[in-house]
């Protein structure tokens, strides 16, 4: 037991470390594309400490977006940035500038310094054990349909945040559709790698999908890691070329986009003429409201996921045909 | 001290070191990264409080919080690079103009 303890603390050590020098390496490397790989594998690292923290629905919501989706978005604006600019300037003209101005860097070093101290101190001289709302969770998990705790606290109990997080998803894409322009230019054809990767693995990403969906309501998983499963095999499909019918374009891929939040909406007005309040779901229907609510959430996320990977409005590519 | 203190610092280092990234450089893109790293320090402070709670089941209204903030997160960051995108076509350069440099 003693040694396991021993072996558990080494372990924190070497991860709260490989995790600060990571995000240092990705802040500081010269070359950007190796800053972006870095901070994929830094995202990876996350997704442990999350494991090690207890918190596995986490986890699995950062393997899939923190690692996968983040770092997809940024390599694939990286190589419009360098088609975009010239790319030396991409490269280095940034990292060796830094060196030139000390006093650029001094005060801002000294600054953040004293903030890090201050932020641990407040840190550290937090009450060592607090139950925190666990308790309060933990009674009222009975009557909220699920037996996930983190999947009660996101459908039932905190319901209205996950409302307001789809608008933010979707006024996020909004913003990428209104600023991107054209998006459905089509690469090189991808190589047979790639082609034969995708028809494997898009089946596989769905059933995964799927399962974190259903398994969410009594174990890690839920509606945001299967959105964002979703998401990464519309990822892979777009990187492999496919590129959806454009009478899809229209108004089913809108329908989907607007589907979790539409479903929320709907469900809080219902709620609240039946119940009275919004959101508050009668304890004997709830498992059912909440997968309902749920599947309209994977969709969206998922699509909305790919769509903002896609990088501009699909309807302009229509419109230029 | 126990491992749910350990992470929390971590946490406030990560924020700390992307503070300094965020305010020291001037690539957009750096911005980008630097910010995705503060905010995963925010959440990893955030879990790891969660954490304090010790033999029992840690507290899930963090852990909700926390995957809520990293799926949008990964929306604000999609816009952010598109507005990156957007400076880069206008401006033929993703770097921040250096004010000093211009008024000599």
């Amino acid at each position: 037991m003693e040694a396991l303890t021993l072996l558990a603390w080494i372990f924190d050590g070497l991860l709260g470390v490989g995790l600060l020098w990571l995000a240092w390496q990705a802040l500081t490397s010269p070359d950007l594309f190796r800053a972006i790989v870095l901070f994929i594998a830094f995202g990876l690292l996350m997704a442990l400490a999350w494991v090690r923290l207890e918190a596995p629905d986490v986890a699995l919501a950062e393997a899939a977006i923190g690692a996968g989706l983040t770092g997809a978005l940024l390599l694939a604006a990286f190589a419009k940035l360098c088609s975009i600019t010239a790319s030396e300037d991409a490269k280095t003209a940034d990292g060796e500038r830094i060196y030139i101005r000390l006093t650029h860097y001094w005060i801002p070093a000294v600054t953040v310094l004293l903030v890090a101290v201050g932020l641990g101190y407040v840190v550290l001289s937090l009450p060592p054990y607090v139950t925190g709302l666990s308790v309060e969770v933990a009674a009222n998990l009975k009557s909220s349909g699920v037996s996930n705790p983190v999947t009660a606290v996101l459908l039932n109990f905190r319901g209205y945040d996950t409302l307001l997080e789809m608008v933010v998803l979707l006024l996020a894409l909004l913003g990428v559709w209104s600023l991107g322009g054209s998006a459905l230019r089509r690469e090189a054809a991808p190589g047979l790698v790639l082609d034969t990767l995708a028809r494997v693995l898009v089946p596989l990403l769905l059933l995964v999908a799927a399962y974190l969906l259903w398994v969410g309501a009594h174990a890690p998983g839920g509606a945001f890691q299967a959105g964002a499963v979703l998401g990464a095999a519309g990822v892979l499909l777009l990187l492999a070329g496919w590129r959806p019918h454009v009478g899809l374009m229209a108004w089913p891929l809108r329908l989907m986009l607007v589907a979790g939040p539409a479903a929320f909406v709907v469900m809080a007005a219902v709620l609240y003429m039946i119940e009275g309040r919004l959101l508050e779901f009668p304890p004997a229907q709830a498992g059912m409201l909440i997968l309902i609510l749920e599947t309209a959430a994977t969709v969206s996320i998922g699509v909305t996921l790919a769509a903002l990977f896609l990088g501009g409005n699909p309807q302009n590519y229509k419109d230029q045909r | 001290m126990s491992a749910a203190f350990l992470y929390a610092l971590v946490g406030t280092g990560l924020f700390s070191l992307g503070l300094y990234g965020l305010i020291v450089y001037a690539h957009l893109l750096r911005k980008i990264l630097a910010l995705n790293v503060m905010g995963s320090g925010i959440f990893l402070v955030l879990v790891a409080l969660a954490r304090r709670t010790g033999e029992a089941q840690p507290d899930a209204v963090p852990h909700a919080m926390v995957i809520t903030g990293i799926v949008v997160a990964v929306s604000a960051t999609a816009l952010a690079l598109i507005l990156m995108l957007r400076v880069a076509a206008e401006t033929g350069s993703a770097e921040l103009p250096d004010d000093q440099r211009e008024s000599h």
